[in-house]
C-alpha cells in the first residue's frame, strides 16, 4: 500500500485549516473541536484516534461537510467549502462521502437496498435506465462482498444483519465514485467476528479503487490494522496531540496520552513499551475533564504522568514537529517530551 | 418468538388484511366503511335518482311499503338514505385529501428547510388557525353558489389543515435528524426528493390515520353546514335530510322520527366505522402495539 501522494501541485485532497466547532448549550459553550489542522492526500488513509468525546466524530462531520465549522476552513482540492459555487459544491459532494457508525440508523427502513443504491445513481445521471442502475448496483454490492448481489437488491434493511447493512452503507457511499470516504467508527457497532471482514473489504477498496479514507476509531488495534501505510492523528479534548505515520506512532509513541492509549490495549508481550518506562506511564486520573471547564495550560495535565507543576498547567503546548530518533514527520504537543528530546539531542 | 440472531423486522411483511384483522373492532370498522362506500356507489346505479313525491302518503310511519316511513311530501325515507350518502362521503374524502396534502407538503417543508420558510409558514398557519371556519363558510355561502361538491371539498379542506400541519412538522423535525436523511443529503439527492421520498413515506401510517380523522371532521363540518342551512339545499343527501326534517318539524310528529333519525344514524355509522378503522391501522403501522 502506498502512503498516498499529493496532487501534482502539492495541494492535498482535503484539508482542515484551524477548524473549530463550538456548540452553544444552555450550560455554556462547548468547544468540541479547538483548532484542528489535518490533511489527507489522494488515496491516503488518515486515522483519527481518541476517547469518546474527544471531538473526533465532530471533526469527521466537518470534513464530510455535514456540519459547517464555527471557525476555520475546510478545503477540498485547495478550494474552501464556504467559497464554493454550486457547481464546485456538487463536485465536493460527489468526491467526499460519509459512512455512519450505526448501520441500523443510516439506512432508510422503508426502502430496499436497490432503491437506496439507485437513487444517487439516477439523480447524478450515472445510470440512464432502471436496468443500468440495477447492473451498477450489482457491481457495487460485489465490491463490498455481498454475493450474489441479486439476493440482496430486493431486501429491506431489517432483513439484513448488521455487517450486511454496513456493507450496503459502504456501497451507497461508493455510488458516486468518491475520492475520499470518511468513516465514523464504521466497525464499532459490529460483532468482533464481522469487524475483520469489513476492515479487509475497506482495505481492498483502498488498494483497488485508490479511495482515500479518514477513518475514525477509538480502537488503536483497528487503527494499526487499517491505517497501515497511512498516518494517524491522536485527539484529546478537541485537539490533535500527536500526529505521524501510523507505524511510527504506534511503535514509538511520544505524547503521554498516546502512550496511555496504547497501554490500554492488552498485549501478550509487556516489554513492548515506549521511551519512558514503568511508574511514569500510569495515568494520574481516569476522568476526562468537562469541555465546559477545560483545565488550564495543557488540557491533559490533570491526568498526565509526566505532569510538571508550573509548566504544564500554565502554558498551552503547541503541536509542533518533534525530531524523534529514527523517525520522521512527527508532530507532538507536550512540553515535557519536547524538553527531554532536546536534552537527549544535546547529550549526544 | 424470534431468536436474537434474527432481528425483529420493523414492519412484518405479512398480508395487510391479516394484520388488520388482529383488531376485531378495527376489522368491524373496515367492514362498515366498505359496506357504506359500496352502498353509495351501487345505489345510484340500480335505483332511480329522483324519488317521486306522493303528498297523499306524507308523514307515514314505517310500513311494508316504506320501511322507514315517508317524509313531509310523501317520499320514501329509506331510498333517500340509500341515495344520500354520495355527496357527504365524496366531500368528506375530498376535503380530507386536500387538508392532508396541504398539511404534509407545508409541514414537512417547514421542518426540513427551517429558517425564514419555517417562520413564514408558521405565521400562515397561525393566521388560518384564527379564521372561524363556520363563519367564513357562511359568508362565502351567501356570496357564491356552493353547489359543486368539488368546490365544497376544496373550501372545507383548505381551512382545516393547520393542526395536522403542525404535527407533521413536529414529526419531520425529529425524522430529519435521523442518519439516513443525513446520508441522503450528503449524496446530494435534492431537497424535494429527500423530503418526499426519504422522509415522508416513513410517516405513511401516521398520515393515513390522520387522513381518516380528517374525513370524519370534514363530514361533520359539511353536515353542520347543511343543518344550519349555510350550504345550498339542492339535491338530496344526509345533511339536507336532517335540515329538511328539522325545518318541517319531524321531531314533533311521532311518525316523522325515522325521517330525522335515519340520516343521523347513517352519518354516525360512517363516523364510527372510520374511527374504528383507525385503530386497526394503528396496529398495522405500529407493530409494537400488535405484540401485546
Amino acid at each position: 500500500m502506498t502512503t498516498g501522494t499529493a496532487s501534482a501541485d502539492g495541494t492535498p485532497l482535503l484539508q482542515l485549516d484551524a477548524v473549530e466547532q463550538v456548540f452553544r448549550t444552555k450550560k455554556g459553550d462547548v468547544p468540541a473541536v479547538r483548532g484542528v489542522d489535518l490533511h489527507v492526500n489522494e488515496g491516503e488513509v488518515l486515522c483519527l484516534v481518541g476517547e469518546s468525546g474527544c471531538g473526533k466524530t465532530t471533526t469527521a462531520r466537518i470534513a464530510a461537510g455535514l456540519a459547517p465549522p464555527t471557525g476555520g476552513r475546510v478545503l477540498y482540492r485547495g478550494r474552501a467549502l464556504s467559497e464554493m459555487g454550486s457547481e464546485e459544491k456538487v463536485q465536493y459532494r460527489r468526491g467526499v462521502q460519509f459512512v455512519h457508525q450505526d448501520p441500523y440508523a443510516s439506512l432508510n427502513p422503508i426502502r430496499t437496498v436497490f432503491a437506496t443504491l439507485a437513487a444517487p445513481l439516477r439523480k447524478h445521471g450515472l445510470a440512464t435506465s432502471r436496468k443500468d442502475a440495477w447492473e451498477q448496483a450489482c457491481r457495487l454490492l460485489e465490491q463490498v462482498d455481498l454475493r450474489p448481489p441479486e439476493n440482496f437488491l430486493s431486501k429491506y434493511p431489517h432483513q439484513l444483519s448488521g455487517g450486511q447493512r454496513q456493507r450496503v452503507a459502504v456501497a451507497r457511499a461508493l455510488t458516486l465514485k468518491p475520492s475520499l470516504i470518511v468513516a465514523d467508527e464504521a466497525t464499532s457497532m459490529l460483532d468482533v467476528s464481522i469487524r475483520v471482514g469489513l476492515l479487509k473489504m475497506l482495505s481492498k477498496l483502498r488498494t483497488e479503487l485508490g479511495t482515500g479514507f479518514v477513518f475514525i476509531t477509538h480502537d488503536l488495534a483497528i487503527a494499526r490494522y487499517f491505517g497501515t501505510g497511512g498516518r494517524i492523528a491522536v485527539m484529546y479534548l478537541g485537539r490533535v496531540v500527536e500526529h505521524g505515520l501510523t507505524e511510527e506512532v504506534i511503535e514509538n509513541p511520544q505524547h503521554p496520552y498516546t502512550r496511555a492509549l496504547l497501554d490500554a490495549v492488552p498485549t501478550m508481550d509487556d516489554d513492548e513499551v515506549g521511551a519512558v518506562a514503568g511508574e511514569a506511564r500510569k495515568l494520574r486520573g481516569v476522568d476526562i475533564p468537562s469541555l465546559l471547564a477545560l483545565p488550564s495550560g495543557c488540557t491533559f495535565h490533570p491526568r498526565c504522568p509526566l505532569f510538571r507543576e508550573g509548566l504544564c498547567d500554565t502554558a498551552d503546548p503547541p503541536l509542533e514537529p518533534l525530531a524523534v530518533a529514527g523517525g520522521a514527520d512527527r508532530d507532538v504537543s507536550c512540553h515535557v517530551v519536547r524538553e527531554a528530546v532536546a536534552e537527549a539531542g544535546r547529550a549526544s | 418468538m424470534t431468536s436474537a440472531l434474527a432481528p425483529t423486522p420493523a414492519i412484518q411483511r405479512r398480508g395487510l388484511l391479516y394484520r388488520m384483522s388482529r383488531s376485531k373492532s378495527g376489522m368491524a370498522g373496515f367492514v362498515i366503511v366498505l359496506l357504506i362506500i359500496g352502498m353509495t356507489i351501487v345505489a345510484p346505479l340500480v335505483m332511480n335518482h329522483t324519488i317521486a313525491p306522493d303528498p297523499a302518503h306524507a308523514w307515514e310511519g314505517p310500513s311494508g311499503g316504506h320501511l322507514l316511513g315517508t317524509d313531509n311530501s310523501g317520499r320514501d325515507v329509506l331510498k333517500q338514505v340509500l341515495l344520500g350518502g354520495g355527496t357527504v362521503i365524496f366531500v368528506g374524502l375530498g376535503a380530507a385529501a386536500v387538508t392532508t396534502v396541504i398539511a404534509v407538503a407545508l409541514g414537512s417543508l417547514a421542518a426540513y428547510l427551517r429558517g425564514w420558510v419555517d417562520s413564514a409558514l408558521l405565521q400562515l398557519t397561525d393566521i388560518f388557525m384564527t379564521i372561524p371556519q363556520i363563519v367564513l363558510l357562511a359568508v362565502l355561502g351567501s356570496f357564491f353558489q356552493l353547489t359543486s361538491p368539488i368546490l365544497l371539498a376544496l373550501l372545507l379542506g383548505s381551512f382545516s389543515w393547520p393542526v395536522l400541519m403542525r404535527s407533521i412538522r413536529a414529526q419531520v423535525l425529529t425524522l430529519k435528524e435521523r442518519e439516513f436523511v443525513e446520508a441522503a443529503r450528503s449524496l446530494d439527492l435534492g431537497t424535494l426528493r429527500v423530503v418526499f421520498v426519504e422522509i415522508v413515506p416513513n410517516m405513511a401510517g401516521y398520515i393515513l390515520i390522520n387522513f381518516i380523522i380528517a374525513v370524519t371532521n370534514a363530514i361533520y363540518a359539511l353536515v353542520g353546514l347543511y343543518v344550519l342551512g349555510l350550504a345550498p339545499l339542492s339535491g338530496a343527501n344526509w345533511g339536507i335530510m336532517i335540515h329538511q326534517a328539522w325545518t318541517y318539524g319531524a321531531i314533533y310528529i311521532a311518525s316523522g322520527t325515522p325521517y330525522i333519525l335515519a340520516p343521523v344514524f347513517a352519518i354516525a355509522l360512517v363516523q364510527l366505522g372510520l374511527v374504528m378503522l383507525t385503530r386497526s391501522l394503528e396496529e398495522v403501522f405500529n407493530p409494537r402495539l400488535a405484540e401485546g
